[in-house]
């Protein structure tokens, strides 16, 4: 549903800084499939998410969506296909508006804006029927600003505002890694349960080695760059920590007892 | 200060709150520093007069003046998209060259109204002396003004606006296009910011390329000024605290004018000094308030 064919990016392109965040990096995404990504700091997992919800536009490549080539579509055009959940709860969300209001904002996505009223009541019992979802008691505080919300009471909003309308793909990137480990329980369980209620297609960045072979049908692990390992079904079934360990250490040599203080949860 | 005085900074007040609610747009809703309005004050004011002068409606020349300023803000906000230009130094490009568009407008620096048709006499059926309906007029548009603007930005036109100005990231992820928020945003700024400068023209009778120097410098001070007093916590409470501070300003500076310091008697070349004094002050607030309770 979802391709990406050879695509690259090079930052800070002819300069002493220069990286190869990607390298001619292939991905089919099939629809229905929940992508877990791993992969050591620098292996290029968000500037992949990055380069797919189209806040970079790649040097080199191809993406396409439904057989559509979406490849210099600006990020705002991309977002009537895709939901997004960033890593910095304070991103996903603003925080001078009312929960009531964010919502709204996300209820007119891939829609135009409009001189109408932003909010009608239909709009409110919608929202107080999907904020219950949540079980945080959001939906006695649609009047309530963003500000004042914890940030794992941001990245729950946040999910909900990306799936309220149904996207054709939910790009998560490190969406729990700046919670305390309770609260990134709970916003996982709720992410596992939202995707497979809506039967969305997904791919979710982590840290986390035992998240990403619990969660989703497919893992993925990158490196510089590139995709090292995509197990597929039966085959990340049968994977454990130890096994991913083993292809970190194959693939990076003596830069691997680093990674594993990174990797390791 | 005089009962005609105090008329004459209420007048001041209401007429440049539309400036300064425009002024709100760009700064607080769009947080984009916008310093166009020293430039599209002294335009609107130029449209108004140049048209009147050649015998159009008043009415006609206000609606030519709103739609001259929202052209001039289109261009610093396409010159920042766009372009890319830094959103302050696209609003000075625009400003300067608003100064030499603005003569060329008039034919010369500034162009008198003495005698000729404004507004004001559509209600002279009314038999109020022209200072109070003036003050009538000017409340009265304000107020308007900052009621629509209330419900705009409640529209989903308007909370798009008002996402791009508090987190363009997730503007952009929620499926907004940014920049053409921006480019309506400064856009309306402007237009209000000129219409505002074409009823000063209208009022004072003379339209003057000077006249738009320390726009943006007056509009904050309100800003800044009302803030500390009616607070931020929604679009309305902001909107009145631009009004509120707009209509305070003009009465601090009369103030000022009106009383002699000892040997010293302030003039209206002083303005400008009086204004940075009163918004260190009113920045100082919020700080002093902290210290304060800190003390207790």
């Amino acid at each position: 549903m979802l391709s990406a064919v050879e695509i690259t990016k090079v930052f800070n392109k002819g300069t002493i800084n220069e990286v190869v965040a990607i390298d001619s990096l292939t991905l089919h995404v099939n629809d229905g499939d929940f992508i877990t990504v791993i992969g050591s700091n620098g292996a290029g997992k968000s500037s992949l998410l990055n380069l797919l919800a189209g806040t970079y536009i790649p040097d080199s490549g191809t993406i396409t969506l439904a057989g559509e080539d979406i490849t210099t579509w600006p990020e705002y055009r991309r977002a009537t296909f895709i939901g997004r959940v960033f890593q910095n709860p304070f991103i996903g969300t603003c925080g001078s508006m009312t929960i009531e209001e964010n919502l709204a904002l996300a209820y007119r996505r891939g829609l135009p804006r409009r001189i109408r009223k932003g909010i009608t009541e239909k709009d409110r019992t919608l929202f107080r029927d999907r904020l219950s979802i949540l079980g945080l008691g959001l939906e006695h505080r649609l009047k309530d600003k963003v500000d004042v919300l914890s940030g794992g009471q941001r990245q729950c909003l946040t999910l909900l505002m990306a799936t309220l309308r149904h996207p054709k793909i939910l790009l998560l990137d490190e969406h729990t890694a700046a919670l305390d480990p309770k609260t990134a329980e709970q916003v996982l369980k709720l992410t596992d349960q939202i995707i497979s209620e809506l039967k969305l297609t997904a791919i979710m960045v982590t840290h986390n080695m035992r998240q990403a072979l619990s969660m989703g049908n497919r893992l993925i692990m990158m490196n510089r760059g590139k995709i090292i390992m995509d197990a597929q079904e039966k085959e990340k079934v049968k994977l454990t920590v130890q096994d991913l360990l083993e292809q970190f250490s194959r693939v990076r040599g003596k830069e691997f007892s680093e990674d594993r203080i990174l990797l390791t949860d | 200060m005089t009962a005609y005085a105090f008329l004459g900074a209420l007048e001041q007040g209401f007429v440049f709150g539309l400036m300064v609610l425009g002024v709100y747009i760009t700064f607080r809703v769009l947080d984009f520093p916008d310093l166009t309005v020293d430039g599209t004050l002294p335009l609107g004011a130029a449209v108004s007069a140049a048209l009147i002068t050649h015998g159009i409606n008043p009415i006609w020349s206000l609606i030519a003046a709103l739609a001259a300023g929202c052209i001039a803000g289109s261009i610093t906000a396409i010159l920042a998209t766009r372009l890319r230009i830094m959103s302050l130094l696209a609003s000075i490009i625009t400003m300067t060259g608003l100064y030499s568009i603005n003569i060329r407008i008039m034919g010369r620096p500034n162009i008198t109204l003495l005698n000729a048709p404004t507004i004001f006499e559509y209600f002279d059926f009314l038999g109020l002396p022209r200072h109070v309906v003036t003050v009538l007029l000017f409340l009265s548009l304000v107020l308007i003004s900052k009621f629509l603007l209330d419900i705009f930005l409640y529209t989903e036109l308007g909370l798009a606006i008002r996402a791009t100005g508090d987190n363009p990231q997730m503007a952009r992820s929620q499926g907004i296009n940014t920049d053409r928020m921006i480019v309506i945003g400064v856009s309306i700024s402007n237009g209000m910011v000129a219409l505002s400068g074409a009823l000063v023209a209208q009022s004072q009778g003379f339209a003057d390329v000077g006249m738009g120097i320390g726009t943006i410098v007056a509009g904050l001070a309100s800003i800044i000024l009302g803030e500390s007093l009616v607070g931020t916590q929604t679009v309305p409470r902001q909107t009145w605290s631009s009004v509120v501070g707009s209509v305070l300003y003009r009465i601090v500076i009369a103030i000022a004018l009106s009383y002699q310091v000892g040997f010293l008697h302030l003039t209206p070349s002083d303005l400008n000094l009086v204004t940075a004094i009163l918004v260190v002050l009113c920045l100082m607030v919020p700080f002093l308030r902290e210290k304060f309770q800190r003390g207790k």
